[in-house]
């Protein structure tokens, strides 16, 4: 099972060498769907297997940790792998379908699984370096993804998005030098271990200094500025996995780091004041925004508080709620972006004032939105529900309920802001620029995604129950040792 | 963590967030360098104070710790790509819009435009 553990990393990477030298896009396609298909079968069944028994640690290049490298698979990392690989493969079978994304960019394949390596390998490392060097390989292959049209718009605000990737990945380096220096060690069990015997103040220090630098990166308040300016102007199925899976990572940083190294007794005042201000927020800059790319962009931030919140009780019950959220979120954002692609490909636009009756004209595209506009506010019977319902209980066991209110009302926003999008783009008699029928493929991919979304919701209570045994190993230190297997 | 390095580490950061608050994309590209610098003095810093080379030739003498070097090593090779990068983006930048400066956010401006009474 090592092996596979380590595959989940190596697949990509050898999927990236291969897109650079086949010669035919064909070929290039093939390698690449089979690669991402690969990762999907290699997650499930680590997933399956961590749950089953105990996490799954592997010593690279057979060097135990802590002199060597050490890569982790628990339930919770098993989760977010078979999530985020699930959402990958979506989207590159959406790109594939769209044609026109990696026929204009050769290198689309190779950067889209480096990626895809980098995420794997943040989900897995137990080591803080590593966790760097998986970020920069995740930062690197999006800089390059979301500039490769090149035009005005995108080098504006990927300098924007680079600059502050650059500057996160300063702090992220001064924290983890400081990190070393108070206890000797990079690998993240070895320091919970010392971290203990450290001066409280110099604990915290540390502590906020990587909830800050991952805060950057998940795009919580006040440092989200970046994000809504600079991911509406990349391509579509760029936007989507970021969308998708960036954020979310950083997310998973923030919950790894604050769990096991920097653990709180009871809810944590600071955590959840921040948690509020994301929600409401983010979905007042999504009110403002007349394009739907841009109003979905904030709606990442708004529900990255949501997770933050969960994070924020402390209890098993609230991260358990956080883990089926950032779940559900992971899939349900990226369809919410494709069908923005598809809006986008049928009328060449995604401003709501210049596109309407998507829904008479092709009814398909409005059947795709429904479900995940629902899911993404939080009704039932859809995936959203699950997620939120599972937080506001946590909230209220856990005695929060101002944090529980201010949730519940960013929840009522986010639906008015659904109903913006559909009472402007779909509703109305059909505009003229809507004369593109989109592709079978995308719409295929867009609804595999959909039905994804729909068997979170019918699976709820397994995934709940899967969940809460995650929080419980993150709350009590799992079971993995240093170097062990 | 000799106060030396530390004093250093934290000028050039310093240094690095002024040129960094500049609009002048030349500026911030510098900003950044002085920023990833002052990173890798603190990484540096944080092996302990200096001794012999991490070499084992049987003296027994104290060695320095030799990970954050290799830490810093690689540190070192990512920030040089994506600062390669940058410049790359800033000179595209320069010939697409013949200026070297930050533009505001386009659609920002607009929606603060509502706020303000379509004032811009």
């Amino acid at each position: 099972m090592t092996t596979v553990v380590s595959l989940l990393v190596a697949v990509p990477l050898v999927a990236v060498g291969l897109a650079l030298v086949l010669p035919s896009l064909a070929l290039r396609r093939a390698v690449s769907m089979a690669a991402s298909l690969a990762s999907l079968v290699l997650s499930v069944i680590v997933l399956v297997s961590v749950d089953g028994g105990d996490a799954i640690s592997v010593a690279v290049g057979g060097w135990t940790a802590p002199i060597g490298i050490q890569l982790v698979a628990d339930r919770f990392a098993g989760l977010m792998l078979a999530v985020s690989s699930t959402a990958l493969f979506g989207v590159l079978a959406y790109a594939v379908g769209q044609r026109d994304t990696d026929d204009a960019f050769p290198a689309f394949h190779a950067t889209y699984h480096a990626l895809a390596a980098g995420v794997a390998l943040a989900f897995l490392t137990g080591d803080l370096f590593t966790l760097f060097v998986a970020f920069e390989i995740m930062l690197t292959a999006s800089y390059v993804l979301i500039t490769h049209r090149s035009e005005a718009a995108q080098v504006r605000s990927t300098m924007t998005y680079v600059v502050v990737g650059l500057v996160a990945s300063g702090l992220f380096l001064i924290g983890i030098g400081l990190a070393y220096a108070a206890t000797g060690t990079v690998n993240l069990i070895e320091m919970a271990d010392r971290l203990g015997d450290v001066d409280s103040g110099t604990r915290a220090g540390i502590g906020w200094l990587f909830f800050m630098v991952f805060g950057i990166k998940a795009a919580i308040f006040p440092l989200f500025f970046w994000l809504p300016d600079s991911y509406p102007t990349a391509v579509t199925p760029v936007t989507a996995i970021f969308a998708g899976l960036l954020t979310k990572v950083g997310v998973y940083a923030i919950v790894r780091t604050q769990t096991l190294l920097f653990p709180s007794d009871g809810p944590s005042t600071f955590i959840l004041i921040i948690a509020g201000l994301t929600m409401v927020i983010g979905v007042l800059g999504a009110i403002a925004q007349g394009d739907i790319k841009r109003i979905l962009s904030f709606h990442i931030i708004s529900q990255i508080g949501y997770m933050i919140m969960g994070l924020g009780f402390f209890t098993v019950a609230g991260l358990a709620a956080a883990i089926v959220f950032i779940v559900h979120q992971v899939i349900v954002k990226t369809v919410m972006f494709l069908v923005g692609g598809l809006v986008e490909t049928s009328s060449g636009t995604g401003r709501l004032r210049d596109v309407s009756g998507v829904l008479h004209r092709y009814p398909v595209i409005a059947v795709l939105f429904l479900p995940a506009a629902l899911s993404l506010a939080g009704l039932p019977p859809f995936s959203g529900f699950v997620g939120k319902l599972a937080l506001v209980q946590a909230g209220f066991s856990a005695g929060q309920w101002i944090v529980v209110g201010v949730s519940l009302f960013a929840s009522i926003l986010t639906l008015f802001s659904m109903t913006k999008i559909w009472a402007g783009a779909f509703w109305g008699s059909p505009t003229t620029n809507l004369t593109r029928r989109p592709g079978r493929a995308m719409v295929a991919a867009t609804g595999g995604l959909v039905a994804v979304s729909l068997f979170i919701a019918f699976a709820g209570q397994p995934l709940l129950e899967v969940a809460t045994r995650a929080a419980q190993d993150l709350l009590t230190g799992g079971a993995v040792t240093i170097g062990g297997s | 963590m000799s106060v030396v390095l530390a004093v250093t580490a934290g000028a050039l950061v310093a240094a690095g967030t002024y040129l960094l608050l500049q609009r002048l994309l030349t500026r911030i590209v510098i900003g950044l360098g002085l920023i990833a610098h002052g990173a890798n003095l603190v990484l540096l810093g944080s092996g302990g104070p200096p001794a012999a080379p991490p070499v084992i030739d049987g003296s027994g003498a104290p060695i320095s710790d030799p990970l954050p070097q290799a830490l810093v090593l690689t540190a070192i090779v990512i920030t040089f790509g994506v600062t390669a990068f940058l410049l790359a983006l800033a000179y595209r930048s320069y010939l697409l819009t013949s200026s070297d400066g930050v533009e505001d956010d386009v659609e920002d401006r607009r929606i603060a435009g509502f706020a303000g009474g379509g004032s811009t």
